[in-house]
């Protein structure tokens, strides 16, 4: 939401910046030190990048959302763009908001002047720019964008020697322009640069400043500022991965084993570092059968283990998981969906692996599936998930996806006591005697035991097996009742899915909806934009999406007179799950281009549908 | 299953399953001498895990009083390396078959053994299918006629010596069903070695592939002279693919992967920082 939706006077601070420019030239450092400064100030903070498959060249964006309140989204109109060179300018320029800002490379080209504004764009001035009056492929922008060009290249290269501080050029133009706090600047650059020796601290903190005393020469033309932000008390920036991997550390989880893949890898590499500190490891194994392979061994030996991955990975791991089912061992196997099937397109988001989460792997196979919503559940949600892991003795299935775990946000200092951390049941002395690893219990769990335990040696059998772990391949009763076992779990389950349900807005609405994952922001975000306009209407995110909550779905769907459900993928996977649970003709809302939602797609999809219900008539599926 | 010395006897390591291979099959050798080797060398059974994957010799774990972990096909490694990664204390058996280790599960061999981590594979060689009645497997020979090539196999059968040797495994050996008390003294070996101890048992399906008279003839010791630490000389034995040489191709010592792993500990101790919210510190 731009700042254009709010009263011109007294607004609170809410704008989007977007960097971009060539992949490989700092514009993702560029994002990255804005955010971290403004969160310092003391703003909210919530970003969105999209970054080339290819390491050098292809385009590059970072957007960061700044605001004295807690952030839903990344927002919509951009306020502020910070474009270095003409391909950032033709691609964003169409999102910048009426009387949004405008900054340049002018040694790297220069935007059309519009013809009616008067002035123009001049290269070292500010001015309105506009559409290319002799038509080509420049996208149209709106007149009233204030443009500021800044020679960025030649200010690096002349008065500092090194053309790549051009970004940290173009940060002290964003400070100086917007009132961004040069200090917090400052010490950041301290902080990256430090290690590399004071010279290249020096060089980068008088590009910061040759930024800035350029902007002092121009008219500042437009109405942003920002200031001190309103929040005193300290927040951390993370990532989704790294809230996720900070929240496997208070897990418990001391051995990961993964294979590279984006938009995973991240997780595996902190994690790297960090674990061994604690006396963990980090194991890059050679493909991600081994890497499944290697968290039950280790699991199963007594450690908690993990592994990340994305759909081509998770994809390998199938069968790895109908023998945890089966063996009844814990693991936490994460997905960090991007765009399938097969290579499909590696840095993008989608929601696209529900269906394999839930039902991938051959035979009556029970795993636990849930999703993470936002960065501060992804600390809280791993707990959870090695919690439901232990507890239950299966494999649990997390579901992020790239647009969540590359986001970075503001959160709480997280507090691990919040989830207290769950252990796995072992064997009593009396269990011991004549140990039976999957002996029938009212709850369906058995006491698990663990090498190094005197008396509890057994088998951790893939072949269907009685009580005792002994291979019963032929018995077909008790294949039955152990099949049983194996899904009594999900009773309890279910109930803990049904505690685990969130419901925003309205709790019994008109118009529902009915949302997974990462877009939990989004739809809270237009269900407040509905809710402002008068609609009845309100939202349920399930975390555990399998076994479903099913209570607490009948419960929120009974009211309603429609239900939307959105999801970032073609098909539809939640609705087509819940269709196979409720009689009802739920209304499907599909994105399915590698980027998320923004609230004003699910809003106006909650119009439509509120508005049509008001008239009685029948409203179909749709795609974005 | 309390165990005090007095019950290290081969006897003592045996369950109350009963093994279901076809009587006369190589396997039982290798499970007996198997046995022998874990009395002599003492070990607990609580101590003990025996990995497997899938196929007749995969069942071995159930046939051993101790921990084990019968997995799936071809994945034996992968799941032995997690057992001894999250317990170094633990001594691990891996055990399979030939299509089991050099098929399906061939991927993971490379990385096993330049990993070097501290323990034994054991590959019960019977160059078939066993469970599935007797397709050809990677080590048949050119020519091998069965269910899926009834014109003859048209492919080279690998050589898992060799193939060892150049991945770098730091003891590769070879023993015969047939053998047993020379296989139990290999195993022993392989168990004292410090890293991944690799054995190629060629122990046959009297069933689907009998080799019993062609074996014996083509049986042949390591030359006594054998320089085992001496890796080229290894490799140009595990060459001689006429003769069966039976005992040690190749032993080196080289840092273990556990060890490899206590080291990093140490390093990310030293300058360490291993309160969570002092890690929150690097992100605000």
């Amino acid at each position: 939401m731009g700042a254009s939706e709010k009263e011109m006077t007294e607004r609170a601070v809410d704008y989007v910046f977007r960097v971009g420019g060539e992949g490989g030239e700092g514009v993702i450092s560029t994002g990255e030190m804005l955010t971290l400064t403004l969160a310092r100030a003391g703003y909210e903070i919530y970003t969105f990048r999209t970054y080339p498959a290819e390491i050098k060249g292809g385009h590059a964006n970072y957007q960061v959302r700044a605001s004295g309140s807690l952030l839903l989204s990344s927002g919509a109109a951009v306020d502020v763009l910070l474009a270095f060179n003409q391909e950032a300018y033709d691609k964003h320029i169409k999102d910048v908001r009426p009387g949004g800002v405008l900054i340049y490379d002018s040694d790297s080209y220069t935007p059309p002047p519009v013809a009616s504004a008067g002035g123009g764009a001049a290269p070292d001035g500010a001015g309105p720019v506009g559409q290319r009056t002799g038509g080509g492929d420049t996208p149209p922008a709106s007149a009233s964008i204030i443009a500021y060009g800044v020679p960025l290249s030649s200010l690096a290269t002349e008065k500092i020697g090194v053309k790549l501080t051009k970004n940290i050029v173009a940060l002290g133009v964003l400070s100086q322009l917007f009132d961004i706090s040069m200090p917090a600047f400052e010490e950041l650059l301290h902080e990256r640069f430090g290690r590399k020796g004071e010279t290249i601290v020096q060089k980068n903190v008088q590009a910061l400043r040759v930024g800035a005393e350029f902007v002092k020469q121009l008219q500042k033309k437009d109405d942003i500022r920002l200031g001190p932000g309103p929040r005193k008390t300290k927040e951390l920036v993370l990532s989704g991965n790294e809230s996720l991997a900070l929240g496997a550390i208070a897990a418990g989880c001391r051995i990961y084993a993964g294979y590279p893949i984006t938009p995973a890898t991240d997780i595996m590499e902190f994690l790297a570092k960090e674990l061994p500190k604690l006396g963990g490891f980090v194991v890059q194994t050679e493909d991600e059968i081994s890497a499944l392979g290697t968290v039950l061994g280790a699991s199963y030996a007594g450690v908690k283990a993990m592994t990340a991955t994305s759909g081509p990975g998770f994809s390998l791991m199938t069968e790895m998981i109908g023998l945890a089912v089966v063996a009844e061992i814990p693991a936490v196997v994460v997905d960090v969906q991007r765009v399938g099937p097969s290579t499909g397109m590696p840095t993008k988001t989608e929601q696209g692996d529900l269906y394999l989460a839930c039902y991938g792997g051959h035979g009556n196979c029970p795993r636990i599936v849930m999703a993470l919503n936002n960065v501060e559940d992804c600390f809280y949600g791993i707990i959870r998930a090695f919690n439901l892991a232990e507890q239950f003795q299966m494999p649990v299935v997390v579901l992020s996806d790239a647009s969540l775990g590359h986001r970075k946000a503001t959160v709480p200092v997280p507090d691990p006591s919040r989830v207290p951390v769950v252990e796995r049941r072992k064997p009593a002395p009396a269990e011991l005697v004549n140990y039976k690893r999957y002996a029938f219990t009212p709850d369906h769990v058995s006491p698990m035991s663990v090498p190094g335990l005197e008396g509890g040696g057994y088998v951790a059998e893939g072949l269907e097996h009685d009580e005792r772990g002994f291979p019963a391949a032929s018995d077909h009763e008790n294949h039955l009742r152990l099949t049983r076992k194996r899904y009594g779990k999900f009773q309890a389950v279910e109930a803990v899915a049904n505690e685990m349900v969130r419901i925003y807005g309205d709790p019994h609405p008109e118009v529902g909806i009915i949302g997974w994952g990462s877009t939990e922001g989004v739809i809270r975000e237009a269900v407040q934009m509905a809710q402002a306009k008068g609609y009845s209407v309100g939202a349920l995110h399930p975390k555990i999406l399998y076994p479903q909550p099913l209570a607490k779905l009948k419960e929120f769907i009974e009211g309603t007179k429609a239900v939307i459900i959105p999801e970032v993928n073609f098909t539809g996977q939640f609705a087509t799950a819940l269709r196979k649970r409720f009689a009802y003709d739920f209304i499907q809302l599909n994105k399915c281009i590698g980027l998320p939602f923004t609230p004003k797609e699910i809003f106006d999809k909650i119009e439509e549908v509120a508005t049509h219900v008001h008239n009685g008539r029948r409203v179909h599926a749709a795609r974005v | 299953m309390s165990t005090t010395v007095a019950e290290f006897t081969p006897q003592g390591y045996k369950t109350d399953e009963h093994p279901i291979w076809c009587p006369g099959c190589g396997d039982f050798g290798v499970l007996d001498s198997l046995y022998k080797s874990l009395a002599g060398l003492k070990v607990d059974p609580k101590d003990l895990v025996v990995v497997s994957g899938i196929g007749c010799s995969g069942r071995t774990p159930g046939f051993i009083r101790s921990y084990g972990f019968h997995s799936v096909h071809g994945r034996v490694l992968p799941v032995a390396l997690g057992v001894k990664l999250a317990n170094p204390a633990l001594h691990v058996i891996g055990v399979g078959g030939d299509g089991d280790g050099f098929a399906i599960g061939g991927g993971h061999i490379p990385h096993a053994a330049r990993r070097n981590p501290d323990m034994i594979y054991i590959v019960m060689d019977n160059s078939t299918y066993g469970l599935t009645k007797g397709q050809y497997s990677p080590t048949s020979p050119t020519g091998f006629q069965a269910g899926s090539t009834p014109y003859g196999n048209i492919e080279q059968p690998l050589n898992p010596l060799a193939m060892l040797i150049a991945y770098g495994a730091t003891f590769v050996g070879q023993g015969y069903s047939g053998k047993p008390k020379e296989l139990s003294d290999l195993i022993t070996k392989a168990m004292e070695h410090k890293g991944f101890g690799f054995l190629n048992v060629i122990s046959p399906c009297i069933t689907f592939y009998n080799t019993y008279k062609v074996i014996p003839p083509r049986l042949a010791e390591i030359p006594k002279d054998h320089d085992p630490a001496n890796r080229v000389k290894a490799f140009e034995l595990a060459l001689q693919t006429d003769h069966l040489r039976l005992g040690i191709f190749y032993q080196v010592r080289q840092p273990t992967f556990e060890e490899g792993v206590a080291e990093v500990i140490k390093k990310a101790q030293a300058s360490s920082r291993p309160r969570l919210d002092e890690i929150f510190a690097n992100f605000s």
